[in-house]
């Protein structure tokens, strides 16, 4: 794939708002890769972890598109041991944020099994409308 | 003594018996563990996004309430307390913010309230040498794996329990009881938190790797403070139509098991209801 890179593309509204949400600098992120080493998903998400903040930190919207964002279940392993104490579950929330804010949903309630809706936790159900919808 | 307690929504629904079982014990050690007069749902997460303010205003509700009866709240549900003693972090290092909350709630939380995981109060106020004591039915050869999944210890600086890598507390507590601890590597591997409503698949798969490993180090039952790690635990492992595989392992609260250490009738066990692993043959119950 053939990408490139600008001063505009790195300074666009995505890195902002990003930025803004989380309360984190993306660039503090020099990609060491202990975040997707240690993380219990890496395994089911089409990019890493750190994959994922390289592309915000060059603003690329297609970041947006990544199933990563949604697998991740703010589990924290990450931030424990980011070298550089980035608060990666901050940025990936943000990055949620500026999807969900655009009106993506991401649970369908009608699709899910009505004997595993009987038996969830309710912190479960709350918890998942929080993460995946508005 | 009295310790106002704060319950939360699963712990008075699907997770009945870690309420029962948590109010037993805590009794039986000479606190009571007293219901805030009104409450409400904590929210269930706390919010990862700075701009979030209304997502606070639940948990500084419940923080407000627990004010008016003293200067600290105990919770049993993992998740509460994470989410109450994060809002009490992010309140105390932001004023600002702080103060947002207090104008749209009406309400004047003075920030004094100390969130404690009864975890914390067993080690911290009761000690382990003291339940030692008072255990009169050892747990001797029960092999009992402790898991603390994730939102009990992270983040560190927030929460600040115990060491987020290599904690001890639940290890402590079964030691006490007089159980084997079974020490194993997944014990503080993610078993898919709210994946479990939206790809069931994933989480079901982190959470068999988990029992697995148990399973290879021997463990009889592992053991849990969290309502939604038992639930992921425990239900990839329910009776099928294709019946039981005979190895399944039972995810119990703490608080089941020093219930029955501390020699509770059953019925304070609270293992009736919510298991789909049935853990009362382990203590020739029902």
């Amino acid at each position: 794939m053939r990408e490139i890179i600008s001063a505009s593309r790195i300074h666009s509204d995505l890195v902002r708002n990003v930025e803004e949400i989380s309360g984190e600098h993306l660039l503090a992120c020099n990609q060491c890769g202990k975040c997707s080493a240690g993380c219990p998903v890496a395994s089911v998400m089409d990019m890493l972890p750190s994959q994922v903040i390289r592309m915000a930190q060059l603003g690329m919207e297609d970041v947006l598109e990544s199933n990563t964002i949604w697998i991740c279940a703010s589990c924290l392993t990450c931030v424990t041991r980011c070298p550089k104490g980035v608060n990666l579950p901050r940025m990936m929330e943000a990055l949620r944020e500026v999807s969900l804010r655009s009106g993506v949903t991401k649970l369908d309630l009608d699709s899910l099994p009505p004997e595993l809706v009987r038996e969830l936790p309710q912190l479960a159900i709350v918890g998942g409308f929080r993460k995946y919808m508005k | 003594m009295g310790v106002p307690y704060y319950p939360g929504c699963t712990l008075s629904t699907n997770a009945k018996g870690y309420d029962r079982s948590g109010r037993a014990v805590a009794a039986a050690l000479g606190m009571e563990l007293v219901e805030l007069p009104e409450w409400q749902c904590c929210g269930a997460t706390f919010p990862l996004a700075t701009d979030n303010s209304l997502a606070l205003i639940a948990p500084t509700r419940i923080l407000y309430q627990a004010e008016q009866q003293g200067d600290r709240v105990a919770a049993l549900c993992a998740i509460c307390y994470h989410v109450l003693k994060r809002t009490q972090t992010t309140l105390a290092r932001d004023t600002e913010m702080h103060d947002r909350i207090n104008w749209f709630t009406e309400q004047d939380y003075q920030g004094r309230v100390t969130v404690s995981h009864l975890l914390e109060i067993l080690r911290d106020d009761v000690g382990w040498e003291a339940l030692a004591q008072k255990v009169v039915r050892p747990l001797t050869g029960l092999r009992a794996a402790p898991y603390y999944g994730c939102l009990l210890l992270r983040p560190y600086d927030e929460i600040g329990m115990d060491d987020p890598e290599n904690p001890s507390i639940l290890h402590d507590l079964l030691r006490a009881l007089g159980a084997e601890v079974v020490d194993f590597p997944y014990n503080i591997e993610c078993c898919g938190s709210y994946l479990t409503v939206k790809e069931p698949g994933i989480s079901e798969n982190l959470s068999q790797d988990i029992v697995a490993s148990a399973r290879d180090h021997q463990a009889q039952v592992i053991v849990t403070a969290c309502p939604l790690c038992q639930f992921n635990l425990e239900y990839p492992q329910r009776e099928k139509a294709s019946g039981r595989t005979g190895d399944e392992i039972p995810v119990v609260y703490f608080t089941q098991l020093m219930a029955v250490a501390l020699g509770l009738p059953e019925e304070e066990w609270g293992m009736e209801t919510g298991h789909f692993v049935d853990p009362r043959p382990l203590f020739n119950g029902k």
